[in-house]
């Protein structure tokens, strides 16, 4: 797996593969269209919000299963609470004027969506670039340094078997699919 | 309403996309996540105008502009999208969504400057935040790390009360 995972160029083809089925699952999902994002923004359409936890359920156990056998290993970001707010809330102004994010904007592009391209292609990479003109200064005032919660995962914390945690999290978030239906 | 129906089940999809999630920390060591991969992208677009001098930045010498595997998946979704669009006979190009279209006005432009200007926002924030809906909402939230669920939650709430002012309800 090392080998595997220290290949560069294997990996760049890996990429490409799991991004063309990402992309493939997120047009079929219905995400990759501005009427289906803002409709859940607008409380009107819950498929967006079907689809993500509906991922999370099936990753969130399958980790379960493979973490503690060692089979795969997880990466939990790095970052604070508060930079997770501040960035958060101001992502969530951009998705609702937008309508799309990092990843469904990729697809509605590819579904053939113009103003994903011209406008929000291009308006993200500005943005991108625009933080990491800023970042420095940001730094030095340590508005954005990380705290204690940064790279936790409360797996790590888990004294028993990790499905004893994440079988009742994933009855609660299952309930939580019902109720919206 | 939507004026679009999607083609699978979103529980499907979704359950889906989780498997894949898996797939890849399996085998790339690196779950499902885009926003990184734009600032790669404008990286490089910045090292051919300025070369070099771009790794000075202290964000970017952080973050090396270059086409790895992120950079790779945000170009896998565009043909995987493409694939399913042209497959199931709903490729169009489209320049203004409906939704946008009722509500506003049929002129490109207004919607290209909105567009822009929302790009924008998510570029600082997902950078701010350190990710976005697919870094922390499906695969931060799955791994179970606090900061993604935060980050998640401040997505919808920012998301919810901008939508609600934008359209005015």
């Amino acid at each position: 797996m090392e080998y595997i995972h220290s290949n560069k160029n294997l990996q760049r083809g890996l990429g490409l593969l799991i991004g063309i089925i990402f992309g493939f699952l997120l047009h079929r999902g219905g995400v990759t269209n501005y009427n289906i994002i803002l409709n859940q923004l607008l409380l009107e359409d819950f498929t967006v919000v079907r689809i993500m936890l509906s991922a999370v359920i099936v990753t969130m156990l399958g980790i379960s299963f493979l973490l503690p056998r060692k089979i795969i290993k997880i990466q939990p970001k790095p970052g604070s609470i508060k930079n997770s707010i501040i960035g958060g809330l101001l992502f969530g102004v951009g998705f609702a004027l937008l309508g799309y994010c990092p990843g469904t904007i990729a697809g509605a592009v590819g579904s053939g969506a113009m103003d994903g391209l011209f406008g929000g292609v291009l308006g993200i990479m500005i943005g991108s670039n625009f933080f990491a003109s800023g970042y420095s200064q940001l730094a030095d005032r340590k508005a954005i340094l990380n705290d204690r919660f940064s790279e936790f995962s409360l797996f790590h914390r888990m004294k028993y078997h990790p499905l004893l945690y994440t079988c009742p999290i994933a009855a609660v978030l299952i309930f939580i699919l019902y109720l919206l239906h | 309403m939507n004026g679009y129906e999607p083609l699978w089940s979103p529980y499907v999809a979704g359950g889906v996309i989780g498997l894949l999630n898996l797939f890849a920390l399996y085998i790339s060591d690196n779950p499902l996540a885009a926003s990184t991969s734009y600032l790669k992208i404008s990286g490089l677009i910045r090292k051919m105008v300025q070369g070099d001098k771009v790794l000075e930045n202290p964000y970017y010498k952080k973050k090396t502009p270059e086409i790895d595997w992120g950079v790779m998946l945000i170009i896998g979704i565009v043909f995987g999208s493409f694939f399913s669009a042209v497959l199931s006979g709903t490729f169009a190009f489209q320049f203004i969504p409906s939704l946008w279209e009722s509500q506003f006005s049929s002129q490109w432009l207004p919607r290209f400057i909105i567009a822009v200007i929302g790009g924008i926002f998510i570029g600082v924030g997902s950078r701010w935040a350190g990710g976005c809906t697919s870094g922390h909402g499906i695969s931060g939230v799955s791994q179970l790390s606090l900061t993604s669920m935060i980050a998640a939650a401040s997505f919808f709430i920012g998301g919810i009360i901008t939508a609600f002012l934008v359209y005015g309800l």
